[in-house]
């Protein structure tokens, strides 16, 4: 079969399937009995080996399988979750996650059989199995050797067909069927024989299955409804039942059903001894607490059949299309078009033209609110949940810690902020950097922690949140805080500045060195971090999007790195200036004020040309100058200053005369022109003139 | 027979003396319009046009080739040329585009340069046309500044 048509959609979902895998297996370790997780595991690691085997790729198929052997054994409570034994789960995943790599660069798994974590999934599995039946061996041993008997003694009139006498019952099967009986309903066997000629035999045992369940509750099928579903089974099957009804209204239904042969039922019945044991449980748990019932009795569902908790935990499915993210990109400039024809269309309508009629100034009015929310529109598909990019970090720092040796958590908010998917693609990188950075040298030992009178366990913390028409992410850490000495220290010692200039540095100055390339403080390279090859990188990504980053920091009380990335990268608010005889524009999101300033209000401090703005000494920069404009005649008597902030720092940016706030469209003026990098890119205005936008923050 | 050895140029002028330009490269041919300077760019870039929405730049020739600059008149055209087939295009400004000829490769005069002189390595060679000798422009070498795209 010709299966490369699935390859993308294979990829996709095993990747989120892996993903759950993740996350799930680490709600595991702090929660064991967590049934629904386990449940939720299982069905991951089930529906990743059906589909590995299905597009073929074996080595896949068989360490998935491997994995759901031993997912299965935790869910039948034969087994229990340790340490280790998530740490073989955890390499399983990621030799899983290699293999998909090699699938989506090389469109084959690879040659890597992964012998090893096969080897000792079967070992944990031997072992755990073995651990758990010497366990049981006492009562419930006995119990089991006596399970089908007694019971079989009873009904051996009609045995050859009622084959769910054969089937084996688990403990929590039991413990189900005598608990149903406390309450007054019937635990009711059947065995549904399906007509030999039938082509869709899954589809059948679904029909009947559906059917009886309108009357009660199944809970144990033999095959496994899985199975059933997969047409795994001969033409007979069993179901067990918990309902009021008798066994030959049940069987009677079933029989209704097309296809079927026939079908038997009679009661089921346990063993005295199990009735016995199970409901002196029962009722010991009734004691112990009167809510813990009800979660009970779920667990008891989940617990029981798989097709039966498959209904309820599920989420909804979400409504969605995948669409290759080029067409978006053509839609995109689409919109772009659009807005530039809209803003031709508002320039005409403004220009006073008397034989334009209000109602044309009302199309316009309506057409620039369509085309807005045309472009937020367009632009919301593009945006990703950062999400798909957090996710993987908490696994990480799991990782981290049991490396490094040190006990940390991570917390993490606003996963559901929204970013633009080219954006989304790139971040990942600086912010494990950042977090790898907060794990080793952000974070003391345990044992110095205890010292310091800090909780023994540090603390990372990933936020993200929308502020304005920038997306904000923090990643902070209750650890040492930076050591500004030390890296003036080793500044000095590195050549980077001299001990005058030192001197003079405040603590943020200092702080910028470490985004300098290839510095670094750590006393020792290590696996993780050190190589000062790290932030340097990071804030040249940052950049690279259009975003900036900042660093604050308190000896002893914890670090903070703040990444700034704009919302979109196409559209932008800005004000529209002239500066000399020349339009440009100035992005609208680091713009503070605009202020009328008296020339003679500007101070010159040691060359630099600053302004006392209420309180605040405000640098100013001649646009004109650095752009080259023409000067006019003779110098205003005040100056036009539209101050913008960088972080911290302000600075005023003198400009002739403002036009207004306008939405533009960036566009790039390309690779032959040299380019300055207060030139940003330039935009198409209304009457088709070209404007540049200008990067003032690269000016602050 | 003749589409395999021949070649089809556009004739422009400056300072009264005629260049070829291959065809393969030219996208359009379009009025002078309104330039938007860019600060601090290569001196022979003029600035950048609006061509239908899109940024292009724009240089003028007459400073490329290191010819005296004038006053442009209503002949005076932008070619928009692509340097290489997927690439941005980049406008061209000449005092005057006169037509299109057809030169047979016996008609061109391949010429030899010195490799540090870039103002040589901005012909391909010689055309022969009627009586007139055509510099055929090297459109790659013109675009491209190495420094910067470097």
């Amino acid at each position: 079969m010709d299966v490369s048509q699935y390859l993308e959609i294979f990829i996709e979902e095993a990747k989120e399937h892996l993903q759950n895998l993740n996350e799930h297996l680490l709600v595991l370790e702090r929660e064991p009995e967590n049934e629904n997780t386990i449940n939720e595991i299982f069905r991951a690691a089930h529906s990743l080996k059906g589909m590995s085997g299905t597009m073929g790729y074996k080595r896949m198929q068989h360490l998935t399988h491997d994995m759901e052997n031993v997912f299965s054994e935790i869910r039948n409570g034969k087994m229990k979750v340790s340490s280790n034994l998530v740490d073989v789960l955890f390499k399983g995943l990621d030799a899983l996650e290699a293999y998909l790599t090699n699938i989506q660069t090389e469109a084959n798994e690879g040659e890597d059989d992964n012998e090893d974590i096969i080897t000792a999934l079967n070992d944990i599995l031997n072992a755990g199995l073995g651990i758990v039946s010497e366990q049981g061996s006492g009562a419930s041993a006995a119990v089991q050797a006596a399970e089908i008997k007694p019971v079989a003694a009873e009904a051996k009139s009609d045995h050859g067909k009622m084959k769910f006498l054969d089937v084996k019952i688990e403990e929590h099967e039991k413990k189900a069927m005598v608990k149903a009986g406390t309450v007054g309903l019937n635990v009711v066997g059947l065995t549904v024989y399906i007509q030999e000629y039938c082509v869709l035999k899954g589809a059948r045992a679904f029909m009947v299955n559906r059917a009886l369940e309108e009357f009660g509750e199944i809970i144990k099928l033999n095959p496994s409804a899985q199975d059933l579903e997969d047409e795994k089974y001969d033409f007979e099957y069993s179901a067990f039942m918990i309902t009021k009804e008798t066994p030959d209204k049940l069987a009677k239904l079933a029989a209704n059903v097309s296809e079927v042969k026939e079908v038997v039922a009679d009661y089921y019945k346990l063993s005295e001894d199990d009735v016995v044991a199970f409901s002196k449980q029962i009722n010991q748990e009734e004691v112990k607490a009167v809510q813990v019932q009800a979660s009970e009795a779920v667990s008891l569902k989940s617990g029981s059949v798989a097709a039966a908790a498959k209904q309820p935990v599920k989420p909804v499915a979400n409504r969605s299309v995948r669409v290759d993210i080029e067409k978006l990109d053509v839609l995109m400039n689409l919109v772009s078009e659009l807005i530039i024809a809209k803003n031709g269309l508002v320039s005409i309508s403004d220009s006073n033209d008397t034989t334009l009629d209000n109602s044309f100034h009302e199309q316009i009015e309506y057409l620039e609110r369509v085309t807005t929310n045309l472009h937020e529109s367009v632009m919301k598909t593009r945006m990703v949940p950062i999400e798909s990019v957090v996710n993987r970090f908490p696994r990480m720092i799991r990782d981290l810690s049991k490396k490094l040796d040190k006990e940390m958590e991570l917390y993490m908010t606003g996963e559901e902020t929204e970013l633009d998917r080219t954006v989304i693609d790139e971040i990942g990188d600086p912010l494990m950097h950042l977090l790898r950075n907060a794990a080793d040298h952000g974070l003391e030992s345990n044992a110095e922690r205890a010292k310091k009178g800090k909780n023994p366990v540090g603390s990372i913390y990933l936020d993200a949140y929308q502020d304005g028409n920038n997306v904000v992410i923090e990643v902070r850490d209750d650890g040492a805080g930076i050591n500004t000495e030390r890296i003036k220290l080793k500044a000095i010692e590195k050549g980077k500045i001299s001990e005058e200039q030192a001197a003079r540095m405040t603590d943020k100055d200092i702080i910028d060195i470490l985004f300098q390339p290839s510095f670094s403080t750590a006393e020792t390279v290590t696996d993780v971090s050190g190589r000062g090859v790290g932030l340097d990188v990071v804030k040249t990504k940052i950049e690279a999007l259009g975003g900036e980053i900042e660093a604050k920091t308190k000896l002893d009380e914890g670090s903070n790195f703040i990444i700034r990335l704009p919302l979109t990268l196409a559209i932008i608010q800005a004000l529209m200036v002239i500066i000399g005889d020349e339009k440009y524009a100035l992005p609208l999101g680091s713009i503070q004020t605009v202020e009328d300033i008296l020339s003679t209000e500007v101070k010159d401090i040691q060359g630099k040309e600053v302004i006392n703005l209420r309180g605040n000494v405000v640098p100013i920069v001649r646009l004109s100058k650095i752009l080259g404009c023409k000067k006019p005649e003779k110098e205003p008597e005040e100056l036009l200053v539209v101050i913008v902030k960088k972080g911290e720092r302000l600075a005023g940016m003198v400009v002739d005369e403002l036009i207004g706030q306008q939405e533009i469209v960036i566009k790039s003026i390309g690779k032959y022109i040299k380019n300055h990098k207060i030139i940003s890119g330039a935009t198409i205005l209304g009457n088709g003139e070209v404007a540049l936008i200008l990067d003032v923050n690269s000016l602050v | 027979m003749a589409a395999l050895d021949s070649k089809q140029y556009i004739i422009a002028y400056l300072n009264n003396q005629p260049f070829g330009i291959d065809i393969k490269y030219i996208d359009n041919i379009i009025v002078l319009q309104s330039i938007t300077r860019v600060p601090k760019a290569q001196s022979y870039f003029k600035g950048v046009i609006n061509l239908r929405g899109e940024i292009v730049p724009v240089m003028s020739l007459r400073n490329r080739l290191e010819l005296p600059e004038v006053e442009y008149t209503p002949k005076a055209r932008i070619i928009i040329v692509r340097p290489e087939l997927q690439s941005a295009p980049v406008g061209i400004i000449v005092d005057e585009v006169k037509e299109v000829i057809t030169l047979e490769s016996s008609a061109i005069e391949k010429m030899n340069y010195d490799e540090s002189d870039i103002k040589g390595s901005f012909s391909i060679g010689v055309g022969k046309y009627g009586s007139e000798l055509i510099n055929l422009l090297n459109i790659p070498v013109v675009i491209v500044d190495k420094e910067v795209v470097s």
